[in-house]
């Protein structure tokens, strides 16, 4: 049986060298999948040093609100200000025109006399608040009567503009605003104590610190490349499925199959010979990744991967995975009747795991019904995994869930597959 | 495709036993089933007394299948294809070697064996497609229609190196639809349409049993009719 094993492998890998077109797809596309993702990934997860987001802003206001603004987003590393487009002034509608168009994802629109009102607000508070400690200045009393109406800053999105930038930007000028709005607060104050030269602290006194988890002492800061290299090679290893699908429907259509079943061999020493070289070719693409991305990503200015004691635990990983994607390849390939049938189902089967495993949309912010439905995917057990090992610094116990089911369901559609040949020989 | 119905077959051991019949008259079915392709749903059969349902390991050595289709891998060599297709017979080393290039010489092939199948022409594709089904030296040899859709010298070749293994005591079942070839090669033939046994004889017993009949195409069209066989 191990000879026959072993001639089945060596068959399979011959298969494998003569077609180039599935090499390409085996070894070649994963590598600049990965490439590509991480690079343009990796650009939205750091801060975008050299390609700032250009925004329009349009000061109505022309006092020391819009400036702070003004300053804040010229000094952050996201956005450049933008203020005239053809050295015309902008207005607001030129500002509405050139966003919904597209040419700009974003203008501010500060209100006129935002600065003048808001520090109108403040005094009238204030007021309110030292009179009734009876420090009220009875002069000043009916001035500050009048109403002062609430004041909108506008904010116009290019349509095409994702959801989560959108989030951001909004929450960082509800931020600025909030940060000037306390600014004047304090000074105001300090104005009707008569305390002007008391200095009030206005840094933020609470502050936000990540701890992270630590391998030897060390913190282990996630990047872009933690992240997307375990999901993408997992993604690239279930595109197993479609060459190993393609490889069994052929063996039908070309009678080889059934001269197999002729012959003294079993059905699963055939399948077992496609499993062992199709796990290899995974393991292949998995180490081909991980070399990229330790070696080549620093030259293309990526972070490098921090596999630092972790590489024999992803390999596990890696090898679990492989079993599962080759399962559900044996499956695809075994009840596909064409390659019209196999490769198609099998590209998109692939897609759907992924999308539903938290490849592309972390699981966490998905639907309570889509968290559901994400846990049954297999690439969803994988990523864990994954992370588990890189990430959360887990040990051969923390990845036993995942891989036991990564197994299991290997064994599931294998034994279908077996099956399902079976049935269909009985006439 | 008829299922076959109250029918009974006894093929001895030495002959060249020939399935004759229209499309769709069983012959696929009936050949499927000894090949242990397919299971049947009643009755039984055996094969030099062993059976697939306790000894189907036993009977798959010793039977040899050369299908219609050729069976082969297209980007493989022809000396890949016989090497891979005898060792799953458990042939190996050098006595593999030497029987794989034994066959294609007698074949005429041994200096296209490094040439890939897919370059070959059908009648070449056809002989590498014996080759597979007969390296382990069966004791029984099945083939549904061996010189289909090849040149008049291939068949030749073929039929010529059929004959020799029945002598060396291979017996052979084949299917064929060229008659003629039949009533020359086969020393008995079994006539079956619509699933049931009409006749069976040696082609000369089932001539003289036939009125009027010159040769076995006169028995075959007084026995399945004129009429066209086109099922779906």
């Amino acid at each position: 049986m191990i000879y026959k094993l072993a001639m089945s492998v060596y068959k399979e890998f011959l298969l494998l060298k003569r077609d180039l077109g599935g090499l390409i797809t085996l070894f070649v596309m994963p590598l600049v999948l990965i490439i590509a993702v991480t690079l343009i990934q990796d650009s939205t997860f750091k801060t975008v040093s050299n390609a700032k987001i250009p925004i329009l802003l349009v000061d109505n206001d022309n006092g020391k609100v819009s400036k702070t603004v003004y300053d804040n987003l010229q000094q952050s590393t996201i956005f450049s200000v933008v203020t005239k487009i053809d050295n015309e002034p902008l207005t607001e509608s030129l500002a509405k025109e050139a966003v919904f168009k597209g040419k700009y994802q974003l203008a501010i629109i500060i209100p006129e006399k935002l600065s003048v009102d808001l520090q109108a607000k403040i005094n009238q508070n204030v007021e309110k608040i030292t009179s009734n400690l009876g420090m009220t200045d009875t002069l000043a009393k009916a001035e500050n009567t009048a109403v002062v109406n609430q004041k909108e800053v506008k904010l116009y999105f290019d349509p095409a503009v994702q959801m989560s930038f959108k989030n951001a930007v909004m929450n960082s000028v509800d931020k600025m605003i909030s940060q000037i709005e306390t600014k004047s607060i304090y000074a105001t104050f300090q104005e009707q104590l008569g305390e002007g030269k008391a200095s009030f602290e206005q840094k933020s006194f609470i502050t936000f610190k990540e701890i992270v988890p630590k391998v030897n002492n060390e913190d282990i800061i996630p990047n872009s490349v933690q992240h997307n290299v375990p999901a993408w090679t997992l993604f690239a290893i279930f595109f197993i499925v479609i060459p190993l699908s393609i490889n069994i429907v052929k063996e039908k259509s070309q009678g080889t199959f059934v001269r197999l079943r002729t012959n003294p061999v079993s059905n699963s020493v055939v399948l077992a010979g496609k499993t062992i070289t199709y796990l290899i070719i995974c393991m292949i693409q998995f180490y081909m990744m991980v070399a990229v991305a330790i070696f080549l990503f620093p030259h293309l200015g990526l972070p490098s991967l921090n596999v630092q004691g972790h590489l024999f635990m992803m390999s596990i990983v890696a090898i679990f995975s492989g079993f599962a994607a080759i399962g559900f390849g044996i499956l695809l390939g075994t009840i596909a009747k064409t390659q019209e049938q196999s490769a198609p189902f099998g590209a998109t089967s692939v897609i759907i795991l992924a999308a539903i495993g938290g490849v592309w949309v972390p699981v966490f912010a998905m639907s309570k019904t889509m968290q559901i439905i994400a846990e049954s995917s297999p690439m969803n057990w994988g990523l864990n995994a994954f992370y588990d090992v890189l990430l959360r610094n887990g040990s051969l116990l923390d990845i036993l869930p995942e891989i036991s089911l990564l197994f299991l369901f290997f064994i599931i559609t294998t034994t279908i597959a077996l099956l399902y040949d079976k049935k269909k020989r009985a006439v | 495709m008829y299922s076959l119905v109250d029918f009974s077959l006894a093929v001895n051991e030495g002959q060249i036993f020939g399935l004759l019949g229209p499309n769709g008259a069983g012959k696929t079915t009936l050949i499927s089933m000894l090949c242990g392709l397919i299971k049947p749903t009643s009755g039984s059969f055996s094969i030099n007394n062993l059976t697939y349902a306790k000894n189907s390991n036993e009977i798959k050595k010793i039977i040899g299948v050369v299908p219609q289709e050729y069976a082969l891998y297209p980007t493989l060599t022809a000396r890949e294809n016989l090497m891979y297709f005898g060792s799953m017979y458990g042939l190996k080393g050098e006595n593999l070697k030497e029987k794989v290039i034994e066959s294609l010489d007698f074949l005429g092939l041994l200096k296209f064996a490094d040439k890939r199948i897919e370059t070959f022409s059908g009648g070449m594709k056809r002989r590498v497609n014996l080759i597979a089904g007969i390296l382990h030296n069966p004791k029984i040899l099945f083939l549904d229609e061996p010189t289909v859709g090849v040149d008049v010298q291939s068949k030749n070749a073929i039929i010529d190196y059929l004959k020799e293994l029945n002598k060396k005591g291979t017996t052979i079942i084949y299917t064929s639809h060229h008659l003629s070839e039949a009533q020359d090669f086969c020393t008995d033939i079994a006539i079956i349409d619509r699933g049931q046994l009409y006749a069976q004889g040696t082609p000369e017993s089932l001539i003289g049993a036939i009125p009027n009949a010159n040769n076995l195409e006169d028995v075959f069209i007084s026995l399945t009719g004129k009429e066209l066989r086109d099922d779906i």
